[in-house]
């Protein structure tokens, strides 16, 4: 059932969140084992949470849209008094005492909060491999990774623990697992959801959103967390846009760009299919379909990987041992610091943080970072003059369906390229959804990615119901 | 201008000086977050989750910090500019994002100026916005990082409102460092920045120092002097860096780049760090906050509203006392301590604007001064013009003015310095009003300015009838009893 129905169902008193989360908990118990896809499950306090949902709907009152629906919290997002790791051995024993805005707001909106979801350390990777604490494993096939860095939260969804799962995306990491796992995710505009209690990896990209299994649950929950936040500055003070109520609407005479770049070397036979195959759903329901230039973009992942370590490496400075998480003692404070990081941190997350220092370091700075910043804005510029002519573009989520976990671990560089489609929307800072569009030649998920102008989100939920509706006639 | 003298080979040198001076902005919370921004709470009680730095937490800029900052920024003549947050990493324990929220290559003020009480304009770079870090205690080993036996940190001042002035190289002297930093004190409280006090640390001052042969004009290599945080220390501390510099200099070696420490018991300045520790700070642009642009309007109403500032107040008070040239030191004095409304009254009163200076300069520096009542200063000053006091039994009623509240007559009567009793004096007055009808009349009818000439004429002409054994405040109650029957 979709948290849509769930709620309509609990809220209507036909069914109560009691059972509805009792029937999840038992799915999860069954399979989280193999699965791994959460760091903690708050079994006891999510009960305590679906009573109280039972007992204000006996009370006649509406908890809210949310009411009763079991959601999952990628683990760097805040919970008060519970652990939020981001899977670094460097949080162990920390317990914020705060909860993240877009926690506040499940919350206020009836939704039962069951566990914290398995992720790279600190959000840094593509296939949930990075973890301190252990891979997730993809619930279509145990021996393949889920993507990442929401690998967690795609797995939990797609294996049926919850009907949403929170992730946060910087470079794809919610869009790639997504599309990996089979289920729908959607990176919003930069702004629209609050970041107060999302551990920063690199602020300038990172953004929360929903993962999924329908079109439908991700605008629902969309219009929950999102909404200004006078807590975080970069927080855009718009009303929340109407979703659920305009998805319905079709595509007819929209203009929509099938991205040339994106469909080039290094994507797979089988993924460029599928990219077709929804280029013509969206035509015959309607919209045009064009093939279209953004030249930039191909620039995309070399920027990303100049900002987003550099961003990093200052927002992860302050585990140094000092404040909170183990520390490990030296003679000085410089050495108990280097100790404490060292030992705290695993590879993927130090090799970041050597790269963005570097990046930024005064000798460097104008030949790495200022370049950088200087493609993000040409970046800016190609998507502008591509909007110009199309409402909405479209490309591969994943240059690949789900590979072998193990597969690229001892290979960076290959693991940065399963991104190289996502990373340009966080760069410019525009929203973008991963839908499931069949399967590739191996029988696993394909997802195809939609990318539309700042605060479009309408158009482009609306589109992927589009493709939503055409996969499911087509199956 | 000042120079030194070499001992050994008789050469002049030229100071120059650059000051850096962070001040806390005096705000009721701080920079980005609403944590109160107070002065001795006990350790960390003044702290959240964005103070403290947590993990998911985000800083939001405090518009009346800013509002502040932009206060002085004008008073000093700046432009406000639109600006940019940048962070600056680095680590210390003390610091709980290990890296400072501050502002880099577009601070708020930009390109201004401040005038000395001498006349001197010192050029001001920039004067920007940055968050304050907290505070180590090293317990044990002499109070030193590295000998101690643990360390306890304060977070209650990180991210406290900060603004730091950075004045270009125009300082020529020690005195001069030290009243520009005097002057910049007074700017600061003038226009409610800040409470500038340097011993609670809210006023802390980096001194650039190199010295250069007179007659050259490039630059010599400059050390930084860190946290100097009293007029004497920076005067002391300039003086032997220059001196050390010189003779460094002198005997053929190189003055070395980098930040030094005042040891005040020791009396000299300590190398801070070595230069292969020299620090990149990396600063990029701060992600989590939005460029400040301040709306014209804005700017436009702190203009407005912009009090009187120092350097103004020192141009109306030598406007009322004739020509700044002699009473320059005087006039300010009396700025500096805040006396020159009370001059100001005084001279309106009909006190004698000399006489009134010399006390404000030598008399007033004491606290409560500014509570004097300017009639009774006034009428203190013609006791003096009128020969009834010496200006040592001057001084030693002031001393009792200030002390009681008393006016000036009754303490002198109290103190047998003759005066007359108030039915004799009543005669006196009358006498005078009937031999001047046309100063009464204009008494009576005038405005309050003429009004308070005329008092001083008044009560001048009775104490030299009386010889100057009447009561200043006295004359002046009955002048006013007499107006007031009169109309």
């Amino acid at each position: 059932m979709s948290a849509q129905e769930l709620a309509a169902a609990i809220r209507a008193g036909e069914r109560s969140a009691r059972d509805v989360l009792d029937e999840h908990l038992a799915t999860i118990e069954a399979r989280e084992p193999q699965i791994h896809a959460f760091n903690l499950v708050l079994a006891d306090e999510a009960r305590a949470a679906a009573e109280a949902i039972d007992r204000r709907v006996a009370a006649g009152e509406d908890p809210g849209p949310l009411a009763g629906v079991p959601v999952a919290l990628k683990d760097n997002l805040c919970t008060r008094g519970t652990p939020t790791t981001c899977s670094s051995r460097i949080l162990e024993g920390w317990c914020p005492p705060y909860d993240a805005t877009v926690v506040e707001r499940l919350r206020a909106a009836g939704a039962v909060i069951v566990g914290k979801t398995n992720l790279d350390e600190f959000a840094m990777g593509s296939s949930t491999e990075n973890s301190a604490f252990g891979p997730t494993r993809n619930p279509h096939d145990e021996t393949r990774v889920p993507g990442g860095s929401s690998g967690g939260s795609a797995a939990a969804v797609a294996a049926g623990f919850v009907p949403v799962a929170l992730g946060s995306d910087t470079g794809g990491s919610i869009r790639q697992p997504a599309a990996l796992c089979g289920v729908v995710g959607v990176k919003p505009t930069y702004g629209l959801v609050s970041r107060y209690g999302l551990v920063a990896f690199a602020s300038s990209l990172d953004q929360i959103g929903p993962l999924t299994t329908t079109v439908a649950d991700a605008a629902l929950v969309l219009e929950v967390i999102a909404g200004h936040d006078p807590r975080d500055s970069t927080s855009i003070p718009e009303p929340v846009p109407a979703l659920s109520a305009v998805l319905d609407h079709g595509v007819e005479g929209l203009r929509i760009g099938v991205v040339s770049e994106l469909l080039g070397q290094g994507v797979a036979a089988d993924v460029v299919a599928r990219v077709h195959a929804a280029a013509d759903a969206l035509a015959r329901a309607g919209a045009t379909v064009e093939p279209v230039s953004v030249p930039a973009v191909t620039y995309g992942l070399s920027a990303y990987y100049l900002i987003a370590p550099a961003e990093a490496s200052s927002n992860l400075a302050r585990y140094d041992g000092v404040r909170y998480g183990p520390r490990v003692d030296a003679a000085t404070t410089g050495e108990m610091m280097t100790a404490t990081r060292t030992r705290g941190f695993g590879a993927e997350v130090k090799r970041r943080i050597m790269l963005g220092t570097y990046a930024l370091s005064a000798g460097y700075y104008d030949a790495y970072y200022g370049k950088a910043l200087r493609v993000r804005t040409l970046i800016g510029r190609d998507f502008a003059a591509a909007y110009e002519h199309h409402d909405l573009l479209l490309s591969p989520t994943s240059p690949t369906t789900a590979f072998p976990l193990g597969d690229k671990t001892a290979d960076p560089l290959s693991m940065y390229l399963s991104d190289v489609c996502t990373i340009p929307s966080n760069l410019a800072g525009h929203p973008a959804v991963s839908v499931p569009f069949g399967t590739g030649a191996d029988g696993l998920p394909v997802g195809v990615q939609l990318l539309a102008p700042a605060l479009h989100e309408a158009t482009l939920l609306r589109a992927a119901a589009v493709l939503e509706l055409a996969r499911e006639e087509a199956s | 201008m000042t120079t030194i003298t070499s001992a050994t080979t008789g050469r002049e040198w030229e100071y120059v000086i650059g000051l850096e001076v962070h001040c806390e902005l005096a705000t009721a919370t701080k920079l980005f977050c609403a944590c109160p921004n107070e002065f001795g709470a006990e350790p960390n009680t003044n702290v959240c989750p964005v103070c403290l730095g947590l993990p998911g937490s985000l800083p939001v800029l405090n518009r009346r910090a800013v509002e502040l900052a932009m206060r002085l920024g004008r008073a000093l003549h700046c432009t406000v500019e639109p600006s940019v947050f940048a962070r600056k990493n680095y680590f210390y324990p003390d610091m709980p994002k290990d890296y400072q929220i501050s502002q880099y290559d577009r601070p708020t003020n930009v390109d201004g100026w401040l005038e000395l009480a001498d006349g001197t304009r010192v050029g001001i770079e920039r004067a920007h916005i940055e968050e304050d870090t907290g505070k180590s205690t090293h317990v044990g080993g002499g109070g030193r990082i590295h000998e101690a036996g643990y360390s306890l940190v304060d977070y209650n001042r990180a991210g406290v409102p900060l603004v730091e002035i950075v004045s270009r190289p125009d300082l020529r002297s020690p005195d001069q460092a030290k009243a520009y930093v005097s002057e910049l004190r007074g700017v600061l409280l003038a226009t409610g920045a800040s409470d500038a006090k340097m011993e609670e640390g809210s006023l802390r001052v980096d001194a650039n120092v190199s010295v250069r042969p007179v007659g050259e004009t490039s630059f010599g290599t400059r050390c930084e002097i860190k946290n100097l945080n009293s007029l004497r220390s920076l005067g002391r501390a300039i003086e032997y860096e220059a001196r050390r510099q010189i003779d460094l200099l002198e005997s053929g070696e190189r003055v070395v780049q980098e930040t030094r420490h005042w040891d005040e018991e020791g009396g000299r300045t300590r190398s801070g760090r070595s230069k292969e520790e020299a620090e990149d700070y990396r600063y990029f642009q701060e992600p989590d906050l939005v460029p400040l642009v301040p709306d014209p309007a804005w700017i436009a109403a702190i203009d407005e509203s912009m009090p009187l500032l120092p350097a103004d107040r020192r141009a109306r008070l030598a406007e009322v006392v004739g020509g700044p040239s002699a009473a320059a030191t005087a006039i300010a004095i009396a700025v500096e301590r805040g006396l020159d409304g009370l001059a100001l009254q005084a001279i309106a009163a009909g006190g004698d604007p000399g006489r009134v200076l010399t006390h404000v300069e030598h008399d007033l520096a004491v606290d409560g001064a500014e509570r004097l009542d300017p009639a009774s200063l006034a009428a203190l000053v013609q006791m003096e013009v009128d020969g009834q006091l010496t200006a040592t039994q001057a001084k030693q009623v002031l001393a009792e003015m200030i002390e009681t509240g008393s006016d000036p007559g009754a303490i002198a009567l109290a103190r047998g310095f003759e005066a007359m009793d108030t039915a004799e004096l009543e005669v006196v007055v009358d006498e005078l009003i009937a031999a001047h009808p046309g100063e009464w009349d204009e008494f009576v009818s005038g405005d309050d300015k003429r009004r308070g000439k005329l008092t001083g004429f008044f009560v001048g002409q009775v104490m030299k009838a009386t010889k100057g054994k009447a009561d200043g405040k006295v004359v002046t109650r009955l002048l006013e009893d007499r107006r007031a029957g009169s109309n």
